[in-house]
């Protein structure tokens, strides 16, 4: 929406920022949503509040969403389809061989 | 329990003393939750009503204990919704109307400044019950540093305008901030059994560290000569306590045996 004077007006929202937790030392960050921050410590602090601090967390990685490389919905074919008609990546492809315990 | 164990001499002064740390923690965090649904944005708005519950729980345990410590029967509840403004023992600083954005952070930066060298060193305190409090409150209470010392750097290096609101907070602020290493003989009768914490020399490590923040916030340190109010200690408060008290206490008032 532009103002009487055709200038722009300003986007007032703070950059957004991926909230990644981790619960225990050792196992992966999950994502678990989203804040808004002006910087790398408000994004912790903010994470902290929203995502942190009811649950038992270890670790919180904030990562600014524009450096997020994702693919979008038009790359369903050729980045995901393969799998479905190449059965012989699924591990049930393979026959067992009878007499093979422990597997 | 821990009545029991207390020199009757120093019943009365302890029961006043964790009063005016409870009742510090008490007004903080009213005026703090007071910002609910009004925050800058969103996050902040969960910040601050984090940071309030944070001290409305320390007030609860100091209040409770300050209960314990008086004898009378009286609990956390009792202490906070049934005492009149002439009762309360918290500092001006904390009354004070929330204000801006940039108040209540200068505000809370200096109050959790002072917190932070003292709780550091009422860890230490001879009575059990409140170094246990103590040790639990300094953790919470670095938090409330890193948060309110970040945004008063924002907002004072910030924009001309956010500039020149902290700037104004802080020259008004400063008045009240002496109360802070108010001590008298409840404090002293307390220092000689190792219970209470000496604030003379808290002075000094506290405005080098103000010092030190204004600096990267580019702020300037107000005159150090400035009307020093004080009162609240001894029950003499500033006309905003009795508003808040008429909101904080309206419903227990109303309906004393309301519950959840």
């Amino acid at each position: 929406m532009a103002t009487e004077k055709n200038v722009p007006e300003q986007d007032t929202q703070w950059p957004r920022w991926e909230v990644f937790v981790q619960e225990k030392t050792g196992e992966p960050h999950q994502h678990a949503g989203s804040v808004h921050a002006p910087d790398g410590e408000l994004a912790l602090q903010n994470a902290r509040d929203v995502y942190a601090r009811r649950g038992k967390v270890y670790s919180i990685w904030v990562v600014p969403a524009e450096h997020i490389v994702a693919t979008s919905p038009s790359d369903q074919g050729p980045f995901f389809d393969p799998a479905e008609d190449k059965i012989f990546r699924y591990p049930h492809f393979y026959k067992v061989p009878r007499g093979v315990k422990n597997l | 329990m821990s009545a029991q164990n207390i020199a009757p001499e120093l019943q009365q002064p302890l029961f006043e003393y964790l009063l005016r740390l409870g009742d510090d923690r008490l007004i903080l965090g009213h005026r703090l939750s007071e910002w609910c649904g009004h925050g800058p944005i969103l996050e902040e708005d969960i910040a601050l009503a984090n940071l309030a519950l944070d001290c409305i729980g320390q007030a609860s345990v100091l209040l409770k204990e300050a209960g314990t410590v008086e004898g009378q029967g009286r609990s956390e509840d009792d202490l906070a919704y049934f005492r009149d403004a002439i009762d309360f023992r918290n500092l001006l600083l904390v009354e004070l109307p929330k204000g801006d954005f940039g108040f209540t952070i200068v505000r809370q930066f200096l109050f959790s400044t002072f917190s932070y060298f003292f709780l550091e060193k009422l860890q230490q305190s001879a009575h059990k019950p409140l170094a246990g409090i103590a040790a639990k409150t300094f953790k919470e209470n670095l938090y409330h540093l890193r948060h309110s010392r970040k945004w008063l750097v924002v907002l004072g290096d910030g924009t001309e305008e956010s500039h020149q609101r902290v700037q104004n907070a802080l020259d008004e602020l400063w008045g009240y901030t002496e109360e802070m290493f108010y001590m008298d003989q409840v404090d002293e009768a307390l220092m000689n059994a190792g219970i209470a914490v000496d604030l003379q020399p808290l002075k000094e490590q506290w405005l080098s560290m103000v010092r030190e923040a204004l600096q990267e916030a580019t702020l300037e340190l107000p005159d150090p000569d400035v009307y020093q109010h004080q009162g609240g200690r001894t029950g003499f408060h500033t006309e905003h306590l009795g508003h808040l008290l008429a909101e904080m206490q309206i419903l227990p008032r109303s309906y004393p045996d309301a519950r959840w």
